[in-house]
């Protein structure tokens, strides 16, 4: 951002230019940072290199599950370290990758999505209802509620109840019953889709209208024309 | 600071506000704001590559010195495969993905290698949705079109019409991998209207369509088994005797160990170059959108095409510091919500055009009329209370949950108090110039998604990004695999990195980086 800034023409802002900082506990080392850095920069801030726990640094990649505390609280929770932002006597550290195992299958080859679940993750109907893996989403997702729907073969309804799910695996570590919830969601969504969902008429007869050459002449009129000509041609468009 | 103390500039001169109508700015006006203040504009900011296949053409600063960079890679490296491929992609965003499945599918051997993990990408983060022609009163011409009107017409129409006329057969594969794109009560595919489009012609999962395409695409390459390589990044490509792209060197971010890889094909599917903070500018693009395609492909002799032009997305988000550079939706502006300098005032047509939005904000910030927060960032007002005053209480909640709850989680009701935002850099228009089969000036190196250019013109369509990805990444996927069954693998050499430091030297060239970048560098040093 621009050095030209004058502050003297703007609200006075004086104050603004020193942050306060605030104490933090980094995989149980204790740092100053400046306050309101997100605990991803957090790191950067205090020399840490980061090559794993970092994607896309606006929340929906899943790669910088977190683990904190605040000051006095007992509760371990959980974030998205690149968009949550440090407090003072806070304490975190980034969540190794969890070795949770996903099945594979071809999901046109399945003989029947809603059994083949207990085959391909046994695990999903051992839950014991104890809500871990809720309390660990960071997306306030109801995660134990969409792994009961699997199992029960309402597929529409995890397919909703995972759709903010960004796959960073916090559910996992918890489950006394080591299930991966979100990938039995992942199977559960994408079987609906691919088993149940009906196909969209309107898609099929535009690939066909295409097949066809239904366009042909509009093609060539319109790959005929000047710049000058294509240019009239979209300005002219009604919305 | 009291941070409450700089919102009532925006609360005490709203009443004023409301009463002002802003014109438009006239095509004079606007070229004069533009020239002055855009991005694209700033010469000083610009300067000639000084040698290579795009010699004295201009481009920023940041991205010259990515292209003229120097490799990791010594000239004497062993070039002993680690392994041999048909083809070798570089990439595991929706390019990489698309071009491995489509590959793969055919038969050919894949590796994809990736410097994150499998999915963590751009494509990812996608929420505006998926242009294609599907509805009745819609068609691929008009899809051309709208897309060339938005480019500034100089988009590569035979790039475009490609990709136009493939759009719905990417839904129908996409539906077939369990897609979960929103359906109208007919069962067609519900489609939404994008700016810069005359026909509503989004596909959406909500707003998370890059999110469901990512985790569908990401669970297939797992079940196909293909082989991955994660946080490996691309560091130098490997030529024949020829001069044809014959694999490359990667390195192993863990233990820094080179792995050479012989492929028959080789596509690169690295994303863009926001992380480059071109001009200085924050950026909604994920951690490692870095241009390593650029730097790879520029070094083996790869021409690139547009490499002056970006798009910076008038609202990203200033504070609080956890949104710095994200996108802030522009619904809020299309709705009404005036835009605010640091002395209360409006300064422009809120609905004019992004690029005189985004130059009129940075003239702002330039001439001291910004707000500068804690964080030493500065930006300008987004009147998001003034909605409620206007439409009634409870339409931020309404037709903008999903902005109302961004800042929540951070303690900030934008029902209550305005939103600070700055132009933030979004896209790389431009890119490595390929045919429509994806495949670069370079024999058997291919290029998808935003690594490559032309498409797009000089202005990307909203919407048009994660289709770019799909059709290309599914052409140069099946055309690598067809390739393979014809082409013996190329004898491994680093002829063209001898020949590329030789000019170097030639042309002088100092302080010269080290390219691709792989990773920003954030990092505090001591």
């Amino acid at each position: 951002m621009t050095d030209s800034f004058d502050t003297g023409k703007a609200v006075s802002q004086e104050d603004a230019l020193r942050p306060p900082m605030v104490t933090v506990e980094i995989a149980g080392k204790s740092f100053r940072v400046p306050a309101g850095i997100t605990l991803m920069k957090a790191l950067w801030y205090t020399g840490h290199e980061v090559t794993r726990g970092a994607g896309c640094l606006g929340g929906f990649c899943g790669a910088c599950a977190t683990y904190y505390r605040t000051k006095d609280d007992p509760k371990v929770k959980t974030c998205l370290g690149c968009s949550h932002a440090v407090e003072d006597g806070m304490s975190f550290s980034f969540a190794p990758a969890f070795p949770a195992r996903k099945a594979t299958y071809d999901l046109n080859k399945l003989e029947n999505p809603k059994q083949d679940l207990f085959k391909l993750y046994p695990e999903a109907p051992l839950c014991r209802n104890c809500n871990a893996c809720t309390e660990a989403c960071p997306q306030q997702i109801d995660v134990r509620e969409g792994v009961w729907k699997a199992v029960f073969g309402d597929f529409k309804a995890v397919s909703e109840t995972f759709m903010d799910c960004v796959m960073c695996g916090l559910c996992v570590p918890v489950c006394i019953a080591d299930i991966a919830p979100n990938l039995v969601g992942v199977y559960a969504s994408r079987a609906y889709g691919v088993r149940e969902m009906e196909k969209p008429p309107g898609l099929f007869d535009r690939i066909q209208a295409i097949a066809d050459g239904q366009y042909d002449d509009d093609w060539d009129r319109i790959l005929k024309m000047t710049d000058d000509e294509l240019q009239q041609t979209s300005a002219t468009i009604k919305s | 600071m009291d941070i409450q103390a700089l919102h009532d500039v925006v609360h005490t001169s709203r009443d004023a506000r409301r009463q002002q109508t802003l014109p438009k700015l006239s095509p004079a006006e606007r070229d004069t704001l533009i020239k002055k203040f855009h991005p694209d504009h700033r010469e000083a900011a610009y300067r000639p590559v000084v040698f290579g296949p795009n010699e004295g053409e201009m481009t920023v600063r940041e991205l010259a010195s990515v292209l003229e960079g120097d490799s990791v890679v010594s000239e004497d490296l062993p070039l002993t495969p680690d392994y041999e491929v048909d083809v070798l992609v570089v990439g595991g965003g929706g390019a990489g993905c698309a071009a491995a499945l489509h590959a793969h599918g055919q038969g050919a051997k894949v590796l994809l290698a990736t410097k994150l993990r499998l999915a963590d990408s751009n494509s990812v983060m996608a929420q505006g949705g998926m242009q294609i022609a599907v509805a009745p009163d819609d068609s691929p011409v008009q899809h051309f079109l709208d897309t060339l009107k938005g480019g500034h017409m100089k988009n590569d129409h035979e790039l475009l019409r490609t990709m136009v006329e493939e759009g719905p057969s990417i839904a129908k594969w996409l539906l077939e991998l369990g897609v979960l794109f929103d359906r109208d009560a007919d069962g067609n595919l519900h489609v939404k209207k994008g700016g810069g489009s005359t026909r509503a012609r989004l596909l959406t999962c909500s707003d998370y369509t890059g999110l469901e395409i990512m985790r569908v695409l990401k669970d297939e390459v797992l079940n196909q088994k293909i082989q991955i390589l994660e946080f490996v990044a691309a560091v130098e490509l490997v030529s024949d005797e020829h001069g044809a792209c014959a694999g490359a060197v990667l390195q192993d971010l863990d233990n820094k160990r080179f792995v050479v890889v012989a492929a028959k094909t080789v596509i690169l599917a690295t994303g863009g170059i926001g992380r480059l903070h071109i001009q200085g500018f924050p950026t909604s693009n994920h951690y490692g959108a870095t241009g390593d395609g650029l730097a790879l492909a520029y070094r083996i002799g790869a021409p690139l095409v547009q490499i002056d032009t970006f798009q910076y997305h008038p609202s990203g988000g200033v504070y609080p510091e956890q949104l710095v550079g994200q996108l802030v939706t522009e619904g809020i502006r299309s709705e009404g919500g005036h835009l605010v300098n640091g002395k209360g005032e409006r300064f422009v047509n809120e609905l004019d055009t992004r690029d005189v939005v985004s130059s009129s904000i940075i003239r702002e910030c330039e001439e001291g009329r910004g707000v500068r927060m804690p964080t030493g960032r500065v930006g300008v007002w987004l009147d998001t209370p003034l909605l409620e005053e206007e439409h009634g209480e409870g339409t931020l909640d309404k037709h903008f949950p999903a902005m109302v709850r961004q800042y929540a989680r951070y303690g900030v009701d934008i029902r209550k108090d305005p939103v600070l935002i700055y132009p933030t850099l979004h896209y790389q228009n431009g890119g490595v110039k390929i045919d429509v089969n994806g495949e670069t000036s370079v024999k058997n190196l291919f290029v998808a998604g935003e690594t490559s250019g032309g498409l797009h013109g000089r202005n990307r369509l909203m919407g048009n990004s994660l289709l770019d990805l799909m059709v290309f990444g599914k052409r140069s996927g099946l055309t690598v695999a067809a390739r393979a069954q014809t082409i013996p693998q190329g004898r491994l050499t680093l002829n063209h990195l001898q020949r590329f430091r030789a000019e170097a030297k030639k042309h002088k060239i100092t302080n010269q980086l080290t390219s691709p970048v792989v990773l920003p560098a954030y990092t505090e040093q001591p």
